[in-house]
């Protein structure tokens, strides 16, 4: 089942793009692929101060992923935890898990040709820490949730 | 092999403290230093191992073959290079003596340094990039502190308002400073940010004037008109502190908050109801005295003006105010020693101290000395240094520069990447990136002052060098070595730690030595000694412009419209880059990869532009020209455009921002010599520019 959600508290969030960038230089990924990214809507005045909310959208990392059982070759895995992850060994590449996804969350590593994704940077996850975008959030905006059963 | 260090982060200058961690020489992970900024970094930060691993920076030195400019150079190891550069001064120096060589810097913790270097070589003339920085807010400070800009430190996070005039932090970045700035507004705090634009720290704000350009000065003028009419000043601290308030009191009678909100073009309401909040939240209220108010003409006074309404407050050495910067003799503890050298005593070329005598010696104003060494007077300049600076990205009007520059028979560029200057230049001598060099040791003041050091995290990847070691064999090959006492930085780091009895040890566990455990406080009843004025008050009305039969409180003057079909320009930063340092990082040009011309959307509707479409910004005399793609927004003021500085750069070796969006400094055409007599900076924002739809927005024919 889903435990971990990242969180944006747009309060905080400057719109400074720092997320996207600690996370791909993380995942060693050249220019191009983004498994992350903050955006806004157009300012609109608020009280006098034209205001925005910024959003972080990355993996849903769905309770019941489209993209996992449509990997021909089983790359796309689900963990105990709800984690989403790509076995970078056994992806070829197709991007057949690109095109089940509503949200086109998988992109192609252009290094290696291969799918890569947010995976909550699991391997930090299972040493104890928390992922790059929330670990190095400039203003620590960004929040790792834990979930828990109601 | 795994290695971890505790460093200083050098992507921009705020120089924030990180933690890196390598694996065979490469950088595998950076954050911020958890122990001071709980792992936060900025993109600029992460981005900081693609620099390293760029090829498009100098490699090794190299030195010009072709003319100034023409971009043909021949490699050269640093024996021949620096051979090179210090036979050329020993030449400069016999023929021309040595002040006819001056050095720029960036300014900075090192600064000591590269100053020490060209004042043990003979020379008066270092010089920084704060004329086109924060040098009408450092005399601002002066002339009414008595202290420098530097003078006072904020405690933000415990204010209860912080005031920005055109303080766009949030792009700035100090990481430190905006966490404090977001827990102040966590904490209900308020924020009022005035600007001509929106910004990402605009849109924090509790509330927002957006002011006509160049009005700064008027709307603080209404304020501290409002905050005396009102009562909502403390009147023990002026009693005690403050010379000629009655002065004060009697000029800004006629500034009305319905005089300022019809000059600003904002309303009076606004300005009545903003200061009934600072009435409820003083003394926790902060005006942030600016720090890049080297824009209008009367930036100066504007600077000023805030700096006043800090007194007002009674903000001074409390918790949420301002408060004095403490060093290590404040803690009772012996401090580092830096490399240093007096200044020899001879006149400076850009006037500074003899002719303009209201300014800061130590750096001068690097702009007044373009049209000294045109001139040759007070005498040629022959040589220049650039240190990690680059006048030609940061100053108006680099053609005009060039021209002083012809005169010199050296140009040296100190840097890590290939800058404007550098490129323009005779000799570059390629500086490690941060992530590959030591620096010395440097206090960093504050309530709680400490000891911090930059180390490197891997080896230089190409032959490239430290400026320690730089600075050392120019030094040693110029017969001046004896001031700089090492050969290598552990000796720099012993000598400079010798005195205190801290050694490097210390500074394993968290990257810094803090050199007190508690917040130091002066005693607010006993501050008579900390204002260096003349009269040791926080002076009104400055002895020493009047001196200079410079006003202290400047009647206001209206700013100049712009023509039909022109706009002032105004320029500013993102969080992404770095002014130019950073357009050619593969990381954040892909995040940014060139700038835009931001126009206020109805004025934008009056000229046929959409957003999107091309235009072609052009200088007042159409000698430079840009076409770039339009941004449309309403929260810009109509007189205005705006772009973000740090692109048009046209160094072919830069492929990622060759020739990228429009340089702010090449359509400031005439401006090197517009500045600010009593602040000493450049106008940076007086400047009106020339917009219209591009004929490039057609779809071509004759295409197959």
């Amino acid at each position: 089942m889903k435990t971990y959600m990242i969180h944006l508290n747009s309060r905080r969030c400057i719109g400074c793009h720092g997320c996207e960038v600690h996370c791909k230089t993380n995942k060693q990924l050249p220019v191009g692929p983004f498994l992350c990214e903050i955006s806004h809507a157009p300012l609109k005045k608020v009280g006098g101060v034209p205001k925005t909310e910024f959003v972080f959208s990355s993996c849903r990392h769905c309770e019941e992923p489209l993209c996992v059982p449509v990997c021909p070759t089983n790359a796309m895995i689900q963990r105990q935890d709800g984690i989403v992850y790509v076995d970078q060994e056994l992806c070829i590449g197709c991007m057949a898990c690109k095109t089940a996804c509503a949200w086109d969350v998988p992109v192609q590593n252009p290094g290696d040709g291969k799918a890569v994704k947010c995976d909550m940077c699991m391997d930090r996850l299972d040493r104890g820490l928390k992922p790059a975008c929330v670990t190095k959030c400039t203003t620590h905006a960004l929040k790792l949730v834990t979930l828990q059963a109601a | 092999m795994k290695k971890a260090v505790y460093s200083i982060c050098g992507m921009c200058t705020v120089r924030c403290p990180i933690y890196v961690e390598s694996e065979n020489d490469r950088v595998t992970w950076i954050e911020g230093n958890p122990h001071l900024l709980g792992g936060a970094l900025c993109a600029k930060g992460s981005a900081g191992p693609a620099l390293r691993e760029d090829h498009e920076r100098p490699q090794q030195p190299l030195i010009r073959v072709g003319a100034r400019g023409a971009g043909r150079w021949r490699e050269a190891s640093w024996e021949e290079a620096l051979d090179y550069v210090a036979e050329k001064l020993a030449d400069i120096k016999a023929e021309h003596g040595a002040e006819s060589v001056v050095l720029s810097s960036r300014g900075g913790p090192w600064q000591s340094m590269y100053k020490a270097f060209i004042h043990a070589f003979g020379s008066p003339n270092y010089t920084n990039h704060d004329c086109t920085c924060g040098r009408n807010t450092h005399h601002a400070s002066l002339s009414i502190n008595g202290v420098g800009r530097k003078g006072f430190a904020y405690d933000i996070k415990n204010a209860n308002h912080l005031v920005l005039f055109g303080r766009d932090m949030f792009s700035s970045l100090r990481i430190a400073e905006n966490i404090q700035t977001l827990d102040m507004l966590d904490n209900g705090g308020r924020l009022t940010y005035v600007d001509v634009r929106q910004t990402n720290t605009g849109v924090k704000a509790t509330r927002f004037f957006q002011v006509r350009p160049g009005t700064d000065y008027a709307l603080a003028l209404g304020v501290i008109h409002q905050v005396i009419a009102k009562g909502y000043y403390d009147q023990q601290f002026v009693d005690r502190y403050v010379s000629d308030f009655r002065s004060l009191m009697d000029f800004v009678e006629q500034y009305t908050p319905a005089w300022a909100a019809a000059e600003c073009g904002v309303k009076e309401k606004d300005i009545i109801d903003f200061v009934e909040e600072i009435g409820q939240d003083r003394p926790k209220v902060i005006f942030h005295p600016g720090w890049n108010l080297s824009r209008y003409r009367d930036s100066f006074y504007a600077s000023r003006a805030l700096h006043i309404l800090n007194i007002l407050m009674g903000n001074i050495e409390i918790k949420g105010g301002l408060f004095i910067p403490k060093g290590a003799g404040d803690c009772g503890v012996k401090g580092i020693r830096n490399i240093d050298c007096g200044k020899p005593d001879i006149k400076r070329g850009d006037g500074v101290g003899w002719k303009y005598t209201h300014f800061d010696k130590g750096p001068g104003l690097a702009h007044l000395f373009f049209n000294n060494m045109l001139k040759g007077d007070p005498y040629p300049i022959k040589a220049w240094i650039a240190m990690r600076h680059d006048p030609l990205s940061g100053m108006p009007d680099p053609e005009e520069q060039k021209k002083a520059f012809d005169t010199c028979d050296l140009l040296v560029a100190i840097d890590t990447n290939y800058s404007e200057f550098g490129w323009y230049a005779d000799v570059i001598l390629p500086e490690s990136t941060y992530l590959e060099r030591d620096t010395p040791i440097c206090q960093q003041k504050g309530l709680k002052p400490r000891l911090a050091v930059r180390r490197k995290a891997v080896e230089p990847k190409y032959d490239t060098k430290a400026s320690w070691e730089i600075f050392k064999q120019l030094a040693d090959r110029l017969d001046i070595g004896e001031h700089f006492p090492y050969n290598t930085i552990d000796e720099l780091w012993a000598w400079q730690l010798e005195p205190t009895g801290i050694t490097m040890a210390d500074f394993e566990e968290k990257g810094f030595v803090e050199l007190t455990d508690s917040p130091i406080y002066y005693d607010r009843d006993a501050l008579d000694s900390q204002f260096k004025t003349p009269s040791g008050k926080l002076e009104m009305v400055s002895e020493k412009l009047n001196g200079v039969e410079l006003p202290s409180l400047k009647p206001y003057v209206s700013p100049d419209k712009p023509e039909k079909g022109m706009f002032r320009l105004i320029y500013g930063r993102t969080a992404i880059h770095t002014h130019g340092h950073t357009t050619n990082n593969p990381l954040l040009s892909e995040l940014m990869p060139t700038n835009t011309l931001w126009l206020n959307k109805r004025e934008a509707k009056k000229m046929d532009i959409n957003d999107g479409d091309w235009v072609e910004v052009a200088s007042n005399d159409g000698f430079y020209r840009a076409t770039v793609q339009a941004t449309l927004t309403d929260h810009l003021h109509p007189e205005a455009v705006f772009t973000f500085h740090g692109f048009g750069r046209d160094i072919p070796r830069q492929t990622r921002n060759f020739m990228a969006g429009v340089s702010d400094q090449k359509l400031m055409r005439g401006k090197l010599d517009d500045w600010d007599q009593a602040g000493g900076a450049i106008n940076l924002c007086e400047v009106f520019v020339s917009v219209k739809k591009s004929i490039r927005n057609r779809t071509g024919r004759g295409t197959l």
